[in-house]
């Protein structure tokens, strides 16, 4: 058969349900393929859209998300979500169509060297260079981007070998001699931690995104409520730990609360898991948990003691990792009463500092309370994705995910424009689930020619626009750190986006009253298919608490 | 390792963090890696990537023919040598990586040397040559070209011993580098 129509059975055997692409000149073979290749293909209007969508997908699932481009421009278009997905360990396969190896090297038409571009941004990437290594690559690929720690892979197919004949017989061995991904971590060091964390007084547990990716929530609910140890959660871990819950302390970092920031501040241990001590975890590293040891448990060896030296490395998954610590622990029967004491101090940070917003006097919409209505209308169990800016951190902070997979959003890159098409893929995942997107006025802008995919598609996601009028995050920056002066951050009143989204053939409201705005809200989610909603919030509100970049935890304002 | 629970308390000041960050001297890595397109491009941009110089880089076949060797130097007063070796352990075709040990390796480099020397000073440079093991390669007029193999130390104590003489160009290849004893490298 074709090299194509073996791309076809290939990704049915990996358990592919859907692609999202765009076809272009050097991947026309693969888009014949699918005219009778047996698989769901969603046509997204820029290849942006299509990547952010297969990681949307791969978030709410933990499956492999899926995204086909044509080359050079086709290709280049998917650098940003290939970024994306290698910051936040994103299980994605991307397949770009290559000029004919005959033009390869030549500047030929729509040649571009994706795989030269995007080494420094992948997991791996294989170069086809014969058309019978194709189905092999496939697997592979699928292979690395799932196990261990997650990742973008790209398979870069020139168009004459797509085309060719190939003798397709299934692959059912991988050759990765090279790559062994270790989870079960080490029995001796995994003791160690246990009799740590019993003799801790003051410890704290923070867990990532690792928890997330290795499906371990159970195991770390189950471990932290086997004493009561405090649990903060990273930006990309929110719901790995059920919030509220009596041992939740809140998101740590820069927008974390002073109760998550405070405690390991304080911390005399302090229990890392699939999280990596990223810069706005950290403040200024000198002074980041001055006091604690550290035990770091991450799937990837290269993370531990990279920004700061572990006391006990555990190289392994979070899943695996908890259920033997579990076990470890609670032979030891440590002795609860001993975080007394720290409970006490962490209740009186709580108390005195709760997640709060000042709420407006009249019908005036504040960003805090827009999230929180959203809560209130889904019953907290929607799937969220966000853009990046302040309504992002308003979205973590007050939405309160009860499980993983609920929130979906852009960590590590930070990359505007990613909460519709994400919430696109996510739609077309869980089909049986609310998906909404807490979007920025500024950031949907740079992806919302998705509402036609979703249009054309019927995939009914509601888009909620926090809409200040500005790009938030940045005049907030400009307002505490460059003496307010304000530059270039007011995006105004353009575009009308009730009308965009009639444009786009999606139902596009607008809502202007906290009063109503639950029912509201509320009648967005029941309205079929695409919904845009402009909502109309305090322009110039600022996020807090927030610790200044660069500083310290005791540094936190507001 | 005994069953879980093995009462053995342990004190959080025992705890020492696990790695040094620099060890101050020069390192050799022995990497074995699979012989496919691109990938000493991955290797060079991960060390670009992430800050870490790479002193001299040397690669060759192996006596298999799908895996190819490359040595290379980093110096481990300015880099994490742990956090170069895991992140060279990240690229898929990496298949193995040896940070020889100074005391249990032989590694060599070779050097040419062209140095301008007329009838007069010639004799002197043969000499000099000659203590160091050197081979003159090729004689004109007005210069000799020398071919030394050693350590990286003494290619460079020959260095500084031909200068005088007025060193034309010099190339040399960067260090290989093997284990001694009889296991592999
Ligand atoms: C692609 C991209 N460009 C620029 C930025 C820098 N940036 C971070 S937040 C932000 C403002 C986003 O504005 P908006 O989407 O309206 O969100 P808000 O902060 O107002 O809630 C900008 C420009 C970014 N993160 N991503
Ligand atoms: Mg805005």
């Amino acid at each position: 058969m074709r090299a194509v129509d073996a791309v076809m059975e290939c990704l049915k055997a990996e358990g592919v349900e859907v692609v999202f692409g765009l076809p272009g000149g050097a991947n026309l073979p693969t888009y014949d393929a699918f005219v009778n290749g047996g698989l769901r293909h969603i046509l997204v209007r820029h290849e942006a859209g299509g990547g952010h969508a297969a990681e949307g997908y791969a978030k709410a699932t933990g499956k492999v998300g899926v995204a086909f481009a044509t080359s050079g421009p086709g290709a280049t278009n998917l650098i940003t979500p290939i970024c994306d997905a290698m910051m936040d360990s994103v299980p994605v396969v991307f397949i770009t169509g290559q000029v004919r190896t005959e033009l390869l090297g030549t500047d030929g038409f729509q040649e571009a060297d994706t795989i030269g571009i995007t080494m420094p941004v992948v997991k791996h990437s294989f170069m086809i260079q014969r058309p019978q290594e194709i189905p092999r690559a496939i697997h592979e690929a699928f292979h690395i981007a799932r196990s261990g720690r997650p990742g973008p892979v790209l398979v870069d197919i020139p168009q004459d070998l797509s085309r060719a004949e190939i003798d397709y017989e299934p692959v059912t061995d991988l050759r990765l001699p090279g790559y062994q991904p270790r989870v079960e971590g080490n029995q001796k060091q995994i003791r160690q931690a246990a009799k740590a964390l019993a003799a801790a007084q003051r410890p704290v547990i923070y867990a990532g995104g690792g928890v997330v990716n290795a499906e371990a929530s159970d195991e770390l609910v189950e471990f932290a409520t086997s004493d009561r140890f405090p649990v903060t959660c990273t930006l990309m871990g929110l719901g790995a730990f059920p919030a509220p819950h009596a041992q939740w302390l809140g998101m740590l970092g820069m927008h974390g609360t002073r109760a998550a920031n405070y405690a390991m501040d304080e911390a005399d241990l302090i229990c890392a898991v699939g999280a990596r001590f990223d810069d706005r975890i950290t403040g200024k590293l000198s002074e980041f948990a001055p006091r604690a040891k550290f035990i770091h448990i991450d799937v990837d060896p290269a993370e531990i003691s990279k920004n700061v030296p572990a006391h006990i490395p555990i190289v392994g998954d979070a899943k695996h990792v908890l259920a033997k610590l579990l076990i470890e622990y609670r032979a030891i029967a440590a002795e609860p009463e001993r975080l007394a004491a720290w409970w006490t101090r962490i209740e009186g940070w709580r108390e005195k500092y709760p997640l709060a917003f000042q709420d407006s006097s009249d019908n005036e919409i504040k960003p805090q309370y827009m999230v929180q209505a959203l809560h209130e209308a889904t019953g907290g169990e929607a799937i969220v994705t966000s853009d990046v800016g302040q309504h992002q951190m308003w979205a973590a902070q007050y939405y309160d995910f009860p499980k993983p997979r609920r929130w979906i959003n852009s960590g590590g890159l930070g990359t505007m424009g990613f909460g519709l098409p994400a919430a696109m893929g996510a739609a077309v995942a869980c089909p049986d689930r609310i998906v909404c997107c807490i979007a920025g006025d500024g950031s949907v802008q740079m992806n919302a020619q998705e509402l036609a995919t979703c249009a054309q598609e019927q995939i009914p996601i509601k888009v909620f626009i926090m809409n200040n009028g500005y790009l938030g995050m940045v005049r907030q920056w400009q307002e505490l750190f460059w003496d307010g002066k304000y530059s270039h951050v007011e995006t105004g009143e353009f575009p009308d986006f009730v009308k965009l989204a009639e444009a786009y053939g999606a139902t596009g409201m607008r809502f202007e009253d906290k009063t109503t705005l639950v029912q509201d809200m509320k009648r967005a989610i029941e309205t079929p298919g695409p919904v845009l909603v402009d909502v109309r919030v305090t322009r110039e509100e600022n996020t807090y608490p927030m610790i200044p970049a660069g500083q310290a935890a005791r540094e936190m304002v507001g | 390792m005994g069953e879980p629970g093995t009462k053995e308390p342990l004190s959080l000041e025992e705890l020492e963090a696990s790695t040094n960050m620099r060890t101050g001297r020069k390192h050799v890595l022995s990497i074995l890696v699979e012989n496919k397109s691109g990938v000493l491009t991955r290797i060079a941009g991960l060390f670009a990537r992430r800050g870490f110089n790479i002193d001299t880089l040397t690669v060759g076949p192996t006596d298999d023919d799908q895996v190819s060797r490359v040595t290379l130097t980093v110096d481990g007063a300015l880099h994490p040598i742990d956090q170069v070796t895991k992140q060279l352990h990240k690229l898929i075709n990496v298949l193995k990586i040896r940070d020889l040990e100074p005391a249990d390796t032989v590694a060599r480099e070779l050097a040419l040397f062209k140095v301008s020397a007329d009838g007069t000073q010639r004799g002197e440079l043969m000499q000099i040559a000659e203590i160091f093991r050197g081979k003159v390669v090729d004689v004109t007029k007005r210069a000799v070209i020398v071919e030394v193999t050693g350590t990286t130390d003494k290619i460079a104590a020959f260095e500084d011993m031909v200068r005088p003489f007025g060193l034309i160009e010099m190339m040399r290849t960067g260090e290989i580098a093997i284990s001694r004893g009889r296991s592999e490298t």
